[in-house]
């Protein structure tokens, strides 16, 4: 039941963000979308994913997103012509593809899911163990994944180098 | 983009100092409890930028120097990257964190996830505050003109 209502409502926001010509109220629509999509982790046990989600989603994402329209204007253009029946055409297309493919999906909370088959059970009976910490969301991250996870931090940083290589830069031209 | 509005000033100033130990509460608490490194690094970030919006970039500059910020920036994945090679040092493959002399292996593998957790949150909140810094690079004369 609570499946369903938040899903409505972040159908509902996602059409508001696409809906809206004002980019500001946009990017308040896309905070709420994750917010709600929040609240689906947390319903899903995925605390540590909702955490994430809660905090950049609907946290930095918002504030980063506010920050680049102080670079550029609020409203946006109203889309004409042929063009907007051919993106609606490719998005629908999309979307049935990817419902198409939730058929082959096992079912819902399905404990013989591949997925919850093959090392799963390892990390689950033996995390603690062998990592020595009591959260297996970190212990899989930290140590199991430990070299996805450096370069997780790396693309972050080189994602901060690169944004920080390109507006300095520019700072100082508008300086001279 | 100074806000002149001396209620913002006031909770923002009482809300910071708990916005930041919360955030250090969530990096150093990630092996027992939800959160870890990286929303830890996101809350101090965001912090940071809570105070940058309220009083302005030049008093937050003041706070965060354009040169800490660099170095943050690296020395997060430094940390994360020494680690690992500490690891070697004992013995051990790269980022085998149970090598590391610690009292037992299982205590040296939590210290491992300990430390690089730390490195993970340095990072994220010195890259999140820096592309704030950046991108909001705007004189309130500027954005005035944008809004009409």
């Amino acid at each position: 039941m609570i499946d369903l209502f938040l899903l409505l409502l972040l159908a509902l926001t996602a059409l508001a963000a696409v809906h809206v010509r004002d980019l500001l109220a946009s990017g308040i629509m896309l905070s709420a979308y994750s917010l709600l999509m929040a609240l689906v982790w947390v319903n899903l046990n995925a605390v540590d994913v909702a955490f994430t989600e809660a905090s950049v989603g609907a946290g930095i994402t918002t504030v980063l997103l506010i920050a680049a329209l102080s670079r550029t204007r609020r409203r946006e253009e109203a889309p004409r012509g042929y063009g907007r029946l051919l993106a609606a055409l490719i998005v629908v297309l999309t979307g049935a593809v990817l419902v198409y493919g939730t058929v082959d999906m096992p079912a819902y909370g399905d404990p013989h899911a591949p997925a919850y088959t093959h090392v799963v059970p390892r990390y689950i009976e033996k995390s603690d163990e062998e990592t020595g910490v009591i959260n297996m969301v970190t212990a899989l991250l930290a140590s199991y994944r430990g070299y996805d996870t450096l370069g997780e931090t790396t693309v972050i940083f080189t994602a901060g180098a690169s944004l920080v290589l390109l507006l300095r830069r520019k700072k100082k031209e508008d300086d001279e | 983009m100074v806000a002149e509005n001396i209620i913002r000033r006031v909770v923002t100033r009482i809300m910071v100092p708990f916005i930041q130990l919360y955030a250090l509460y969530v990096i150093v608490h990630g092996d027992s409890g939800p959160g870890g490194g990286f929303q830890g690094g996101v809350i101090l970030g965001a912090s940071i930028i809570l105070y940058t919006i309220i009083f302005g970039r030049r008093a937050a500059r003041k706070r965060l120097p354009v040169l800490a910020g660099d170095i943050f920036s690296s020395v997060g994945v430094l940390i994360y990257a020494g680690v690992g090679i500490a690891c070697l040092f004992f013995g051990g493959n790269y980022l085998q964190y149970n090598v590391l002399p610690f009292h037992s292996p299982h205590l040296a593998g939590h210290m491992g996830i300990f430390f690089i957790e730390i490195g993970v949150g340095v990072t994220v909140a010195a890259v999140m505050a820096s592309i704030y810094f950046e991108m909001s690079n705007v004189d309130r004369g500027k954005q005035e003109a944008d809004e009409d």
